[in-house]
């Protein structure tokens, strides 16, 4: 079974396989750095469960669980 | 002849990915010359500005900061636009100042990659040199200006270091001798790129790198705003060899990042180091309990409730004393320029006209001031991450909560907030939405009106007033109404798909006073400039239509009228002859007869579903350039003068008595009962009527249509609003 982003447990990290869907978020995350093979961490969440904090390249990415779920790792 | 004219005139276009620092070092640069406007048809800030330095005149245009150049929408193409000297409004850059954030550059190179491809002359700005530093992240500056093949000036904005060093790499650069020449894509995309252009040449000439810009473009925005004359045909063209790019295994649009991803990899390769094990930084662990399940939710609740009440704590005593100081300056006018209409349209006209305008600056700007503040540190992407489940609710998003929460104590500062919602329709959806939250300029209406016809009773041994609930009632009016309302927006009007969250979360760092100030000192004056004149102007309609036409005869017979009815009654008389209860009954009839009253008696069977009498018909017209002027249309019309202040204690209770007492000219019932004053109140806290928050709408949406649409649609919803409220209280109470 594929996990995505929003399986990680909060400080466990895990490399990218790739982003699903072609679409104006897949775009997004893209440009922000979210590329297959880059080292993403999820650092929490939001008191009311969403959204979810990651850190990546060096920097605090807060994506939407929707979001970080068409990241495939 | 003047130096100017000897200068040399370099165009510089300053790019960047927000949290970099960008608006800081546009202020660095140009300081106090700064210039702000519109692009035409779209709904982007065009803020440009000029320095001089050595024998050189630098022109500055800011572009709004970014994350990357794929433009998807027409206020994102704005920036492809100015680069690429598409715009007429703004000629083709001779640099491009790029820049970087050193504490996270990794990623802001993403940008630098797309501005390289275009080939222009381009300078490199490395800000916050310092945060990185602390950070122990090294930078080899020499090295990366190699690697990059642009030069690169290590700048500190908020400390103005390095901008001579930086203007002097401008000039430089801006001779064009080194133009960068960066494809990094794999060679099967640039050779469709090149066929691609080749094709084109003979049809509808685009530069390279736009072409490379089109064949990424997968969401066909690009390619239906450039392609008009080749449109059919390339677009199958631009298909195909999308389709030819997947199949050898460079999907379009991920081909672009991870290109220009690899690229940076091996650009950063020796060049920049940063520690490798997580060691926690000072903003990690500030992060740590600012964004904690429990602590996270008390700062923040402390935070907004801190925001606001000293907006009204510190704000009242200042807009009491621009009140004050109004009055006084009238009063002092009035007392030496003979009476007339002169005196009327300066005194009631143009100093009213002004007052209004400056009474909202102590709010505007303490607003700003908060949320500059906010911004500065890091805390607002917080905000926004902490309240964004809750926003998700109705459609909107986290980016939302700071412009709503600000527009209860004004919907101006709320509204000019909603810069930091890049999403087109989420931002107008909340800029339509702020006006419904109940902002302090309905507060004296409703603190009045519940004063005078809500029993002062109390439950729960004296917890719950009544009093306080009705007043709980008319801020969740408004902040229900918003929530249905952009629920309907969002599935009508301003349909689309969920528009990425996606967020960065930047490290925290203490705030530059300098940005900071200078921040409050710019939206605040673009308040003034802009809404400003057309609040004064709407004023002086209004105090025209209340003046004109002067009925000085029917106004004296109706005089001599109500004196002969009191003839044989010396004390009633001595009353009636007090020059003061003249002057204000005087007034009264004037307002009854001028084209206002007659508009008021006009509409009269329109508003008496709601209850109303003509009086308050008139009263709601007259205070469309601002609400809050409703109790001084009143204080007229029941002859207490045109002064009723209302926070005083005696001209409020005053103000209650007449309203008591007030009667219709038919029937002789009472005009005001609770249902009345209900079905008023619903109507003030769901109408527009403030001609600065329809100023800043068209402001900011650069078009009518919005500021129309949102009148229309609140004052229907005022009318629906207030109707019902009369009718079921009428039948309940």
């Amino acid at each position: 079974m594929t996990r995505s982003a929003a399986d990680l447990a909060t400080g466990e990290s895990a490399r990218v396989v790739r982003i699903v869907e072609a679409d104006e978020v897949s775009r997004r995350l893209l440009e922000m750095g979210v590329t297959p093979g880059v080292e993403i961490r999820r650092l929490g969440a939001a008191p009311l469960g969403d959204p979810l904090e990651f850190e990546l390249r060096g920097y605090r990415l807060s994506l939407r669980r929707k979001e970080a779920e068409q990241v495939e790792i | 002849m003047s130096t100017a004219a000897l200068l040399k005139t370099i165009r510089v276009a300053l790019v960047g990915n927000p949290n970099t620092g960008k608006s800081t070092l546009f202020t660095a640069l140009a300081g106090v010359r700064q210039r702000v406007g519109n692009y035409p048809g779209v709904t982007v800030e065009k803020k440009t500005g000029h320095v001089h330095h050595e024998s050189h005149r630098f022109e500055l245009i800011d572009l709004p900061g970014t994350y990357s150049l794929a433009p998807r929408s027409p206020d994102e193409m704005v920036a492809v636009d100015v680069l690429l000297g598409r715009r007429d409004s703004v000629g083709p850059p001779d640099v491009v100042l790029s820049i970087v954030d050193a504490a996270n550059l990794e990623r802001n190179l993403f940008l630098v990659s797309q501005v390289l491809s275009l080939g222009l002359p381009t300078v490199v700005a490395l800000n916050m040199v310092d945060v990185a530093r602390d950070r122990k992240i090294e930078i080899d500056v020499d090295a990366l200006s190699r690697r990059l093949g642009v030069p690169v000036v290590a700048v500190q904005a908020n400390q103005r270091v390095g901008i001579a060093a930086l203007l002097n790499a401008l000039s430089t650069a801006a001779r064009g001798l080194a133009r960068p020449n960066h494809h990094p894509f794999p060679e099967v995309f640039q050779q469709h790129a090149r066929e691609l252009t080749g094709w084109l040449a003979t049809r509808q000439p685009l530069p390279h790198c736009l072409v490379e810009r089109l064949l990424l473009d997968s969401d066909g925005y690009l390619e239906s705003e450039i392609l008009n004359g080749a449109a059919e045909e390339g677009a199958t063209k631009l298909r195909e060899a999308r389709e030819a790019l997947a199949a050898a295994g460079y999907p379009v649009p991920a081909v672009e990042a991870i290109a220009r991803y690899d690229w940076i990899a091996r650009v950063l390769d020796g060049v920049a180091r940063r520690p490798d094990d997580h060691q926690p930084t000072t903003s990690d662990r500030i992060d740590g309990v600012l964004t904690h399940k429990l602590w996270g939710t008390l700062i923040f609740i402390a935070t907004m409730a801190v925001l606001f009440s000293s907006i009204f704590i510190l704000a009242v005593p200042l807009m009491d004393a621009i009140d004050g100081a109004i009055g006084w300056l009238g009063a002092a006018v009035e007392s030496r320029m003979a009476a007339g209409a002169l005196r009327s349209l300066v005194v009631d006209g143009a100093i009213g006209g002004v007052g209004a305008v400056v009474i909202f600056l102590p709010q505007i700007l303490l607003l700003f001031l908060f949320i500059a503040l906010l911004e500065d540190c890091g805390y607002m992407a917080r905000a926004a991450f902490l309240m964004d489940r809750l926003m998700a609710g109705v459609g909107l998003s986290g980016k939302s909560f700071i412009p709503l929460l600000s527009s209860f104590a004004c919907a101006v500062p709320g509204i000019m907030a909603t810069r930091v919602i890049e999403n087109r329709r989420d931002r107008l959806a909340t800029i339509l939405i702020a006006p419904l939250m109940s902002c302090s300029a309905r507060l004296p209406v409703y603190v009045i009106l519940i004063g005078a016809f809500v029993p002062a009773q109390h439950y729960l041994g004296g917890v719950v007033g009544l009093q306080g609930l009705v007043l709980l009632s008319m801020y969740s009016i408004g902040v229900l109404v918003a929530i249905g309302v952009a629920w309907l927006l969002k599935r009508s009007l301003l349909r689309g798909s969920t528009p990425p969250f996606v967020l960065e979360l930047p490290s925290y760092k203490m705030p530059s006073i300098r940005t900071v100030t200078w921040r409050m000192a710019e939206r605040g004056w673009a308040f003034l400039a802009r809404a400003g004149t057309v609040i004064f102007a709407v004023t002086i309609v209004i105090w025209a239509l209340a003046y004109y036409p002067r009925s000085e005869e029917r106004v004296a017979g109706d005089i001599a009228a109500q004196r002969a009815e009191l003839a044989g009654d010396a004390a009633a008389l001595a009353e009636f002859d007090n020059p003061e209860q003249l002057e204000y009954l005087t007034a009264s009839l004037h307002q009854r007869y001028s084209f206002l009253g007659r508009a008021g008696q006009w509409i009269e069977p329109v508003v008496r579903p709601l209850g109303w009498d003509w009086r308050i018909g008139c009263a709601a017209i007259a205070s469309f350039p601002a609400r809050e002027v409703v109790m001084g249309v009143l204080g007229v019309i029941y002859q207490l003068g045109p002064d009723v202040d209302v926070g005083a204690e005696g001209d409020q209770s005053r103000l209650q008595d007449r309203l008591r007492a007030a009667r219709w000219d038919d029937t002789g019932r009472p005009v005001y009962n609770l249902p009345v004053a209900l079905s008023i109140m619903v109507f003030f806290a769901l109408c527009a009527q403030c001609a600065a928050t329809l100023a800043v709408i068209r402001r900011e949406t650069n078009s009518w249509r919005w500021p129309v649409f949102t009148f229309a649609y609140m004052t229907a919803l005022a009318y629906v609003g207030a109707l019902v409220t009369y009718q079921i209280g009428i039948r309940l109470i």
